[in-house]
């Protein structure tokens, strides 16, 4: 009997295994909120799993050589042209929408006085932006960039379409970036005779790289993993871009194009892998970067 | 002086996105509106016929389709969700965080494009052998869209229940709650605002996505009878009908997209309603 009691005064986080189970004897609707707890985390990390195993282990026996020949044709299902299109368009919409986005944080954070109505108007419309989904960037697009500047289905009708949906993405990130900089910093800068624009390039954007960076990254994997928007601007010719005014297709609707039309499949998961190795690498280093972040 | 200059300039990039929203306004309702007027506003939202070769354009089978598959999403991705994201608080060991983390910022970077591959090559066969149907259905998109939002469920729904003090789940510990019992019945009821602002996001998410659907939904324009029957929802109508549409079509399907977008707004505006009213 003593004993027993003794077991049962053992504080709860200092508790094994065994006397928890015991514990949940007595509360078996505890045991089973548990239960379900722990069943839906191991669904979600199971279908992430089985999602990646499952691209990875059909679509690697056909990566082959043939898959990344110069041209493409409907025999070998090139996506070489496919992936220079996409490094190209993922590039120059970047060149883009980081100046537009580090600038706008920088005024967010540095200039602009606490209230301002202005603020608030950019504030919430950067929130609508980040809200829109990518089939209506992909009319407005349609609709602006190829019909009404008439540009036409090209690379740079869809380049900008993708620079204004990761414009949201790179403000909100760069902005915390800066936010997390400490003032201590701006005041020594200030306090040494630096100007305000000499303290934002050389004291505040460096300190702030890692989170800005960050964010850079994954405007990258929403670029490259983007179809709805691309699929009437820059259109789906499948050869490489002569030029920014023509059309080239990107990866991601290359593959669409490959499991739509049926004919491929085996291609389309080839493509798929070698989509999912980017997320997977891109992932892979905005988490060392936060790593580094969290280590500071 | 270049002080001054810069300062104008920074100011000029942060009104870009105001420039962004209202071109995208624009562009949409002045090429949409006239559409909708030709219609007929309300045959346009409350026709049951969408059939552009008879030029009939009624969207209630769209609305409906994108409707049906954003609860099915939500019936499967809420829970699941939010489940997750008390695990990740409440339930797990440091080390085992450290590994579940990365897969689930992993999910949220996947391209649309691989989940809808994913979702034909296997959800597909999953859904057409366990029950009726060829597996193009209303049941396969809810499924495949629930998977896609839990993300963007977990994310604010963890960050709202970290946030709720400690001392509401000690205090309910002292009372003699189990763990289990102080984390659904203090911790949660406390992560509310936080957790239903999640699921705001997740519908906007579920009915915003169109090529993952697309790819499994069947796309037939007409209300499904039940939920093994094929849909078309507003996104797929837009992204399939555009290539070869012409004429009133075409501005019927820009339409389509302002309707769309107006939803979206008004989820938008829910989300930070509701964002603010957790925040005071």
């Amino acid at each position: 009997m003593e004993e027993k009691r003794e077991a049962e005064c053992v504080t709860k986080n200092r508790q094994n295994w065994k006397q928890k189970l015991k514990a949940y004897k007595r509360t078996p609707f505890s045991f089973v909120l548990m239960l379900t707890v722990l069943l839906s985390a191991a669904f979600t990390v199971f279908v992430v799993a089985y999602l990646v195993l499952y691209i990875l282990g059909s679509g690697l026996p056909y990566l082959s050589l043939d898959l990344f020949a110069w041209k493409y044709t409907s025999d070998n299902g090139s996506m070489l042209p496919a992936i220079i299109n996409t490094i190209l368009l993922t590039v120059i919409a970047l060149l883009l929408a980081i100046p537009m986005g580090v600038g706008a944080a920088i005024y967010l954070v540095e200039y602009a006085k606490k209230g301002n109505r202005l603020v608030n108007i950019i504030r919430i419309t950067a929130e609508t932006l980040s809200g829109i989904p990518s089939i209506v960037y992909g009319l407005f697009g349609m609709l602006f960039f190829v019909y009404a500047l008439n540009w036409g289905r090209s690379m740079i009708a869809g380049i900008f379409t993708v620079a204004i949906m990761v414009l949201p993405l790179i403000m909100r990130t760069s902005e915390e970036a800066l936010l997390s900089v400490p003032d201590s910093f701006r005041e020594g800068s200030f306090g040494l005779g630096a100007g305000k624009l000499r303290t934002i390039f050389v004291i505040v954007l460096p300190s702030a790289m890692p989170g800005i960076l960050s964010g850079i990254i994954l405007a990258i994997g929403r670029i490259v993993g983007e179809t709805a928007a691309l699929m009437y601007t820059s259109g789906t010719v499948s050869e490489v871009a002569k030029g920014l005014f023509s059309s080239g297709r990107t990866l991601a609707l290359h593959m669409y194009s490959l499991s739509r039309e049926g004919l491929h499949v085996n291609q389309a998961y080839a493509t798929a892998v070698v989509l999912l190795l980017v997320v997977l690498i891109i992932n892979g280093i905005s988490g060392v970067i936060a790593g580094k972040l969290t280590k500071k | 002086m270049k002080e001054k200059i810069m300062e104008k300039l920074f100011l000029a990039t942060a009104c870009m996105s105001i420039l962004a929203v209202a071109l995208i306004c624009f562009f949409l309702f002045a090429n949409g509106l006239p559409a909708i007027a030709k219609i007929g506003p309300l045959e346009f939202l409350f026709g049951f016929d969408w059939a552009p070769l008879n030029d009939k354009f009624g969207i209630v089978p769209m609305i409906v389709g994108s409707i049906y598959v954003t609860i099915g999403a939500i019936l499967i991705g809420v829970p699941i969700g939010v489940l997750t994201a008390i695990f990740l608080v409440w339930f797990c060991p440091k080390n085992v965080y450290k590994a579940v983390k990365p897969v689930i910022d992993l999910m949220a970077g996947v391209p649309s494009v691989v989940y809808g591959f994913f979702g034909m090559m296997v959800l597909i066969p999953m859904v057409r052998n366990m029950f009726t149907g060829n597996g193009y259905s209303v049941l396969t998109a809810s499924l495949l869209l629930g998977i896609m939002i839990l993300p963007t469920i977990i994310g604010p729904s963890e960050a709202s229940i970290r946030a709720v003090p400690e001392s509401y789940y000690q205090g309910s510990l002292a009372l003699g709650a189990s763990h289990e019992r102080s984390v659904f019945f203090a911790v949660l009821p406390a992560a509310k605002s936080g957790v239903m602002a999640a699921v705001v996001l997740g519908i906007g998410r579920a009915i915003g996505e169109t090529m993952a659907v697309v790819m499994v939904a069947g796309n037939q324009a007409r209300i499904p009878d039940s939920i093994f029957k094929g849909t078309a929802t507003l996104t797929t109508g837009i992204v399939l009908e555009m290539a070869e549409a012409v004429d009133l079509h075409r501005e019927a399907l820009i339409a389509l997209g302002v309707v769309l977008f107006v939803m979206i707004l008004l989820i938008n505006f829910v989300f930070a309603w509701m964002k603010n009213r957790g925040n005071s």
